[in-house]
């Protein structure tokens, strides 16, 4: 193998090589230097210099006393069930101080798209004992659901109560189920705490953790996404698991993005970020899903902290153009103590209408959704109004509708850490909810499951 | 463009077939030095994977590829070759009901070939070469043929009849005719002897240059509805067929499912369904929902009108690009035949992205947020291409073009939402509150107008009623009144409005519960002809002029809301059969003893 000695020139995460022979597109280096070995990419390449993107950071790298060896083959990751239970840095090497993990397979962690035709559509849920998300924003398997957040709401608690309490519907036995979560850019504290809240619930055994600290190069930030998700393929679609992936947060992974785009020098889109950034986020989001005749899936939970609340900015707004929907957090709520404090009117979530209802969920399912989010949108018109002519002023129905957009918010939105509901129990509690309101006010629930579950709340 | 331009570009040049050597690969971008001779825009194989490529750049120095597939694994030194043709469709029976990536290769066969996921180089026949046809001829020697002539005719699904065309440019005698029977694509139909004396082969095949309009005879002025079944679009903001509409709307505001809807239900002879860089699970939606719908004009599933061309949002970014007009050449060939073609294409801001994406890649000068100059004028030809024509072979058609857009954050200033305002002529504007409202489709109607309601005015006189216009600008109005009188209501509250405006209110209600919204999912409601459309409109407006004379009498509206009357024209939608509008008489009934029983009771 030809080693390259020396550098033309160092920028950022990026070096430039000259002199180059035989180097392939998109490959793998591997770089020696004095402070030890790093691994590259190449990105632009002709016939005899290369622009190659370092993973660990440039720093400390010199120009004269780098060796620079090419292996042939783009960037591969070894995959085996054995990672779950374990704890991985970024570009997929343990580092809970277990010993070395004998790879099953090395897959490319770039993947290939799959073919439209070859996907099957999605149509099964999955609990996670979260109310509000059951009830109203299920999540299906295959789907890919993004948590749009902001700084200081607690979509870490969130995601590590998604993570504990996840499963495959109240009653199914067999089919097996595990996590992978990627932290991408998280700091030292929150990083401690999903590995804290994992191993006392005891969920740690069937989650692998992929951890890019804050502090970690950017650049390895770029991989972990892919190598995570490398993982969560293997065990899906060859090892024939339902793979729920976390990826938090998507925030830090495109200022990653953006900052290796313009050490590239490339001409900026919106806000700075490069003008691929949605076939580049599409290539991650759109590894969710479910192939033909394969018993696995791939679900996503991306969660992404909105830069100033802002639901418009280039990250969160590309996100769902690609997404199945969202959940969005709302300081309003969190503000009033409410958790998780989803914020229900913008939150969706599309495949929902599919995945629910007689031989998935329950029957009365969808409508009982449907309701609850038509009378919590009034309770909402019903507070602005109570707001500028007073409570008191406003019509008894209307009273009732504030009571219902309290009660909701406390009982149905809120829950505990630690609660953990089943599907039943949630629409047993929407019913509960919805008996404080008028049988005649409940105009999108068919009238037999009105008989069967509608009992108006006693006064009290 | 002239016959003799024409014959130029489609003059294959497969004898001279040019070499280059790699120089650089950046991304889908790769370049050789020097020039080896390749045409601007030919199709060229890249690399020892001989991936699909484009020449989109030559000058002296160097010639620019932009590549159709990932070129990870590529290194330079590898070969390119030239095919001597433009990038092109195949164009032959085989096409409806298919599934094909940007650049008209069928997913299913891929498939076949690699499995679940889409591999690298993949080389596949566009369409099936070997199946039999059953081909009736309708030429016979010593007839005289020009381009686009009907030769034969082919039944290509149940509901399609393909019609075997000569190729443009093309002209000559019937030298020797095959009698009917079972052909494939490649086997010769016709013997046709040219002005040089040659006789040429003709087959069911023919090849076309996806970025090159079809030629037609002469284009008319749009005259005719693509009828929906949406009673937003078909009544307020029609389309013409051979007309151009933009859906533009943030996320979640039903883009994908204003364009399902009108894919499924608008009367096009053929749907050309663009995925252009959206959800792979969308694509398979399309798929699964259009195969076991049936249309209900003919009794077929709707996938045997149905063309679908994928290239989800995690495919490669060049062939988005082409993918557009990969769709845009299929549309016009069957417009050619004489069919009403529509194209749904979702979304255009994804094509508009992959045009950034390369621009960038190739180092030019960006314009407004890092579009390219160029983006206007691509935006124009591509709308462009939509028409209602006679064709060279004197039957007629049309293609009519619905392109979503994606604006960012719901911001219509972006400049694709404003460059596609200049080259459509229907604009349905989606709107956010509306969507989190659940009010669907969520086609704000402040915002939303269409051009060819003047136009289109003839025939709803001719076709569906005299007074429909005349209905259709009060309700409108009625609409637009609303609006105004709720930035007072914001303000100070409904109840110290006056009787007369408070009526307005309510009446507006029914318009935006009982006509604009729109259940996609309830087996009546989710296509609605234009007889209803018209009697439900005719119904709102007659029990607003009867709350009129009774408000004009003096009874206050608070007494009118008590009756159940305005929930029921509300629930006409669901309980009223479509093909029961005789019914509306009873409604018409109800709502003259709503306006006794009003008097006697308060008068």
């Amino acid at each position: 193998m030809i080693e390259y000695l020396g550098l033309k020139s160092i920028n950022g995460p990026l070096v430039i090589l000259e002199g180059i022979k035989d180097a392939v597109f998109d490959e793998l280096v591997e770089f020696d230097t004095d402070t030890g070995r790093r691994l590259g990419k190449i990105i632009e390449l002709s016939r005899d210099r290369a622009v190659i993107q370092v993973f660990e950071g440039t720093e400390n790298m010199t120009l004269g006393g780098t060796h620079t060896r090419l292996t042939g083959k783009p960037m591969e990751v070894g995959v085996s069930e054995a990672m779950l239970g374990r704890t991985m840095n970024g570009i997929g090497e343990p580092i809970d101080g277990m010993g070395d993990i004998t790879a099953e397979k090395s897959l490319d962690i770039n993947g290939k798209p799959l073919n439209p035709v070859s996907r099957e559509y999605p149509r099964n849920y999955i609990r996670t004992g979260i109310s509000v998300i059951d009830g109203l924003v299920t999540l299906i398997r295959g789907q890919k659901l993004p948590i749009f957040s902001g700084n200081g709401l607690p979509h870490d608690m969130l995601a590590a109560q998604i993570v504990t309490q996840s499963s495959l519907g109240d009653n199914k036995g067999e089919d097996k189920f595990a996590i992978v979560f990627a932290a991408m850019g998280v700091t030292h504290d929150v990083a401690n705490y999903f590995k804290r809240t994992f191993s006392e619930s005891g969920a740690a055994e069937h989650v692998a953790m992929f951890v890019n600290l804050a502090d970690d190069p950017v650049v390895e930030r770029l991989i972990t996404p892919k190598v995570a998700l490398t993982l969560a393929e293997y065990l899906a679609f060859e090892k024939s698991m339902h793979i729920l992936v976390v990826l938090t947060d998507m925030t830090s992974y495109c200022e990653a993005m953006r900052e290796v785009s313009s050490s590239k020098g490339e001409i900026p889109s919106r806000k700075g970020y490069p003008g691929y950034m949605y076939s580049d986020l599409a290539s991650i989001y759109e590894r969710a899903g479910i192939v033909k005749g394969v018993n696995g899936s791939v679900t996503q939970i991306p969660i992404l902290s909105m830069p100033n609340d802002d639901i418009t900015h280039p990250i969160p707004d590309l996100t769902g153009y690609i997404t199945e929907g969202q959940i969005v957090l709302d300081r309003t709520l969190n503000g009033k103590s409410v958790y998780p404090p989803v914020s229900v009117l913008p939150s969706l979530s599309r495949l929902m209408k599919d995945g629910i209802g007689e031989g998935f969920t329950r029957e009365d399912h969808q409508d009982v959704a449907n309701q609850l989010f038509s009378s919590y949108a009034h309770a909402e018109e019903a507070r602005n109004l109570a707001a500028v002519i007073g409570e008191e002023e406003i019509s008894d129905l209307d009273k009732a509708y504030l009571k219902f957009g309290d009660e909701f918010e406390r009982r149905f939105i809120g829950q505990a850490p630690s609660d953990n509901r089943t599907i039943s129990k949630t629409l047993d509690l929407g019913w509960e909810l919805l008996g404080l309101l008028p049988r005649g006010e409940l105009d999108r629930i068919d009238t037999k499951l009105l008989d069967k579950y509608y009992r108006a709340a006693k006064e009290n | 463009m002239n016959i003799n331009a024409l014959d130029l570009i489609l003059r294959s040049d497969r004898d001279r077939v040019c070499e280059g050597e790699i120089y650089s690969i950046n991304g889908p971008v790769v370049t050789i030095l020097g020039n080896p001779g390749f045409k601007m825009n030919e199709m060229v194989y890249v690399g020892d994977l001989r991936l699909v490529g484009e020449v989109i750049g030559l000058d002296s120095e160097k010639t620019t590829i932009e590549v159709y597939e990932e070129t990870s694994g590529m290194r330079p030194g590898e070969k390119v070759t030239g095919s001597g043709d433009p990038v092109s469709c195949v164009l032959a029976p085989g096409i409806i009901g298919n599934i094909f990536d940007g650049i008209e290769r069928p997913l299913n066969l891929i498939r076949e070939k690699e499995g679940a996921y889409i591999g690298k180089g993949v080389s596949v026949p566009s369409l099936p070469e070997d199946k039999l046809w059953e081909t009736h001829v309708t030429v016979k020697p010593g007839d005289r043929l020009s381009g686009g002539s009907i030769i034969a005719e082919v039944r290509e699904t149940a509901a399609i009849v393909h019609k075997v065309m000569l190729p443009p440019g093309v002209e000559g005698t019937v030298k020797e005719a095959a009698p009917d029977g079972s052909y494939t694509i490649k086997d010769k139909l016709i013997g046709l002897e040219m002005s040089s004396g040659e006789i040429k082969d003709i087959t069911m095949c023919q090849r076309w240059p996806i970025r090159i309009p079809r030629p037609v005879g002469n284009r008319y002025s749009p005259s005719m509805p693509l009828i929906t079944g949406q009673r937003v679009i078909d009544t307020l903001f029609p389309i013409a067929k051979g007309g151009t509409a933009a859906i533009p709307g943030g996320f979640g505001t039903g883009k994908t499912m204003t364009q399902h809807q009108i894919a499924k239900w608008s009367d096009a002879d053929i749907i050309i369904y663009i995925g252009c860089g959206e959800r792979g699970n969308e694509m398979t939606q399309v798929l699964e929902e259009f195969t076991e719908l049936i249309d209900p004009k003919t009794g077929n599933p709707l996938m045997d009108r149905t063309v679908l061309i994928a290239n989800t949002s995690n495919m490669p970014v060049a062939a988005r690009e082409a993918s557009l007009y990969s769709g845009l050449t299929l549309a016009e060939y069957y417009r050619d035949m004489g069919y009403h073609v529509a194209i749904m294409a979702d979304s255009t801001s994804r094509w508009a992205e992959a045009l950034r994406e390369l621009s960038g890649r190739l180092e030019e000068m960006p314009a407004e947020e890092g579009y390219p100059a160029y983006l206007a004028s691509r935006l124009a030809k591509f709308y462009e291409r939509a028409g209602f024509v006679r064709n060279l072979n004197g039957t007629e058609g049309s293609v009519s073009i619905i392109g979503a857009v994606s604006p960012q954050g719901g911001d219509f200033s972006e400049p694709v939402t404003q460059n596609t305002k200049r080259f459509v002529r229907s604009f349905w504007g989606l709107d956010k509150s509306l969507a989190y409202e659940r009010h669907y489709p969520a086609i704000q109607w402040l915002t939303s107008y269409s051009e060819y309601t003047k136009d289109l005015a003839p025939w709803y006189s001719q076709h569906v009623d005299k007074r429909f216009m005349d209905c259709r600008n009060r309700l409108y109005f009625i609409l637009t009144q609303e609006s105004k009188l709720m930035d007072i209501v914001k303000l100070i509250g409904a109840d110290v409005l006056p009787d007369d405006q408070k009526l307005t209110l309510l009446i507006a209600k029914v318009i935006r519960l009982g006509f604009l919204q729109q259940n996609a999912f309830h087996k009546e409601d989710t296509c609605v002809p234009l007889a209803k459309q018209f009697k439900m409109m005719e119904l709102i407006l007659y029990l607003n002029q009867k709350c009129r004379s009774l408000v004009s009498m003096g009874m206050p509206v608070s007494v009118l809301e008590k009756y159940d009357i305005f929930d029921r024209i509300i629930n006409i939608k669901y309980d009223l059969p479509n093909d029961k509008l005789e019914l509306f008489d009873d409604y018409r009934a109800d709502v003259d003893s709503f306006y006794e029983d009003v008097l006697e009771k308060n008068g």
